[in-house]
């Protein structure tokens, strides 16, 4: 048996003792944690439409995206946020709640290696390749419907 | 006369002892299995710092300090500090060696530093080039996931494999005695490295490691493992210490009662740490505390010590690299003349 | 602000399968958060350019707007409008003015917890 017959024949073998994670219990703590994060942020819209008639629902879907976004951040701040996360797995990562967890955590965890090359640099240690997809997605798109 | 049998065997034939030792672990580690053995447990794991890293740094220039006071030797007659870590530039060892002022080597060895320092002090006392010596190491969970892993406050899930970096210090004083627990023989080993590449399953890459040596002392010494009354290996946790059970099954070695897994060991079921302890502090406080406590005691008489570590940086695991390991095996024992 | 409850019911379902797609992708390719959050945004970039998020919103409003697709769906959105309106300019400026008000939001916010809190062990 030479080298990479080996280390082929051990990485099949780890896999087939790796320790899984329950699946179905993950997927529904999945389900209704990210589920109530939408309806918190369709509860927002419809009580600032409620509250300011006049508002279009183009900025009342803005100001709830800024409302949950702030709620997150303090909850990150709180540490109850990372518990929420060990829960919910990507329930609490998809929605925009998460994005904004992945910002206030990583400036919190990095302040103390100064303001600048600290805080401001590392906040976008992981929400930086999102914003870069991003814009370079809709430029592509914009281009896409210019062009046809 | 060489000092050395087989082709990875060390034996010290002058016997180095161990003088003094102290461990000291954080209060996740304080409520798990080990938590009366260790001789300090902190409730705040900043220590009175305002970053990890320093805290880190901290504690283990304190548990270097209470290891000299305990081995009763003056810090004059310490000829040199063999210490290591887990950050960058072994910032935390090094900066303690400032402080503490004695002659300083500097090791990395990840998570097998515990063993590869006893080693390499056992030589620096067998051979006469100091009369006493302090090997120390340790990790903290705080600034380990900093360093290696994503911030403490973010949203995400650990994988059922991972492990959970202990904070703990360990430091042991040797030097020459009459009595007390001492160090016969190491082998030292070579870096494995069996293509595994998922930073998530430490244990799975430095179990062969850890056979690798545990077969390399075997084979040189021309022992059994049944010959020990404990095989205790650092860090590999729950999976990897099966895969290391395989592993030697395999080679026509059995491992049997008398083997554990200090990471295996170090949490208990509820603390949610799925495969265990991991880090160069797992391994450290326990062997100082637990370990060496039943050795003094007289309920273990020849125990092997096998640290294991990953040698790869968050740099190489981004670039595709699989994970070398490497483990150094220590043969410690308490009683009369023995030597190979 | 009632007048459809069944909206409610809507939302929790498309979003939490939302979610649940993202977990199974968790489990079985154990993605870490920033490549989920760009697999996501990149699904509801998508959706917007091929026309079926709009009529995915119209059924289940913040169900498909409050996950990072909302956010991808926008980006996409604004830079096709601004470009029909303004231009290859507008291609440029669209996104981000469309998505400004989250980020800066995220940002500002980010930066305030971080001046007031610290991180603690776990």
């Amino acid at each position: 048996m030479n080298e990479t017959q080996r280390n082929e024949k051990y990485n099949a073998y780890i896999k087939s003792k790796m320790p899984k994670t329950k699946a179905w219990p993950s997927l529904f703590h999945a389900f209704w944690v990210g589920g109530l994060i939408c309806c918190l942020g369709e509860f927002i819209k419809e009580l600032c439409l409620y509250i300011f008639p006049y508002m279009t629902s183009l900025e009342a879907s803005n100001w709830s995206s800024i409302i949950i976004i702030i709620i997150a951040a303090l909850l990150t701040g709180f540490g109850i946020y990372d518990k929420i996360g060990a829960y919910a797995g990507a329930g609490s990562i998809i929605p925009i709640t998460g994005f904004s967890n992945s910002i206030a955590s990583s400036a919190l965890e990095f302040k103390r290696e100064g303001m600048v090359f600290g805080l401001m640099a590392k906040m976008f240690v992981i929400a930086g390749p999102v914003i870069v997809t991003g814009v370079l997605v809709s430029i592509f798109a914009g281009l896409l419907y210019l062009i046809f | 006369m060489l000092n050395r049998i087989g082709k990875q065997t060390l034996i010290f034939r002058n016997r180095p002892r161990v003088l003094g030792r102290f461990s000291l672990v954080g209060p996740k580690e304080g409520r798990g299995n080990f938590g009366k053995f260790f001789h300090k447990v902190i409730e705040d794991d900043l220590f009175g710092e305002n970053t990890y890293e320093k805290a880190e740094c901290k504690m283990l220039n304190y548990t270097i300090t209470e290891a000299i006071n305990n081995s009763g030797i003056k810090k004059d007659e310490i000829d040199a500090l063999f210490a290591g870590d887990l950050m960058n530039q072994i910032i935390s060892s090094s900066f303690s060696a400032r402080t503490i002022g004695v002659p300083y080597i500097g090791l990395f060895g990840a998570c097998s530093t515990m063993a590869e320092s006893i080693i390499m002090g056992a030589c620096y006392v067998d051979g006469g080039f100091g009369r006493n010596v302090a090997c120390a190491t340790g990790s903290h969970f705080s600034s380990a996931e900093k360093q290696f892993r994503y911030p403490l406050e973010l949203g995400t899930q650990r994988p059922p494999s991972s492990q959970w970096t202990v904070t703990g210090m360990g430091c042991t004083i040797l030097g020459r005695a009459q009595s007390g627990i001492a160090v016969e023989s190491a082998t030292i080993g070579n870096v494995i490295d069996w293509n595994v590449s998922d930073v998530n399953n430490m244990g799975a890459a430095m179990a062969p490691a850890a056979m690798s040596t545990l077969k390399a002392h075997l084979d040189d010494t021309g022992k059994q493992p049944s010959d020990y009354d404990l095989i205790v290996t650092g860090d590999l946790g729950k999976l990897g210490s099966e895969i290391l059970m395989d592993l030697m099954e395999y080679n026509g070695y059995h491992l049997g009662n008398n083997y554990s897994d200090c990471g295996q060991m170090m949490f208990t079921n509820t603390q949610k740490t799925f495969m265990g302890g991991s880090g160069c502090g797992c391994g450290a406080s326990i062997l100082n505390s637990y370990i060496f406590d039943r050795m003094e005691k007289g309920e273990l008489k020849n125990v092997l010590f096998i640290a294991t570590g990953a040698l790869m940086s968050t740099l190489s695991s981004q670039q595709g690299n699989s994970i070398p390991a490497i483990a150094h095996a220590v043969a410690l024992s308490i009683g009369g003349k023995q030597n190979v | 602000m009632f007048d459809d409850p069944l909206i409610y019911l809507k939302v929790f379902l498309v979003g939490g399968l939302v979610c649940m797609i993202g977990q199974i992708l968790i489990i079985t390719t154990q993605m870490t958060s920033a490549r989920i959050l760009v697999s996501f945004l990149l699904l509801g970039a998508f959706l917007e350019i091929i026309g079926v998020y709009q009529t995915i919103y119209n059924f289940a409003g913040a169900g498909i707007a409050i996950p990072i697709t909302g956010f991808g769906a926008s980006l996409a959105r604004g830079a096709i409008d601004a470009g029909q309106n303004l231009g290859l300019i507008g291609v440029l400026t669209g996104g981000l003015t469309a998505t400004a008000g989250g980020i800066a939001a995220a940002i500002f916010a980010g930066f305030v917890v971080a001046m007031i809190f610290n991180s603690r062990t776990k």
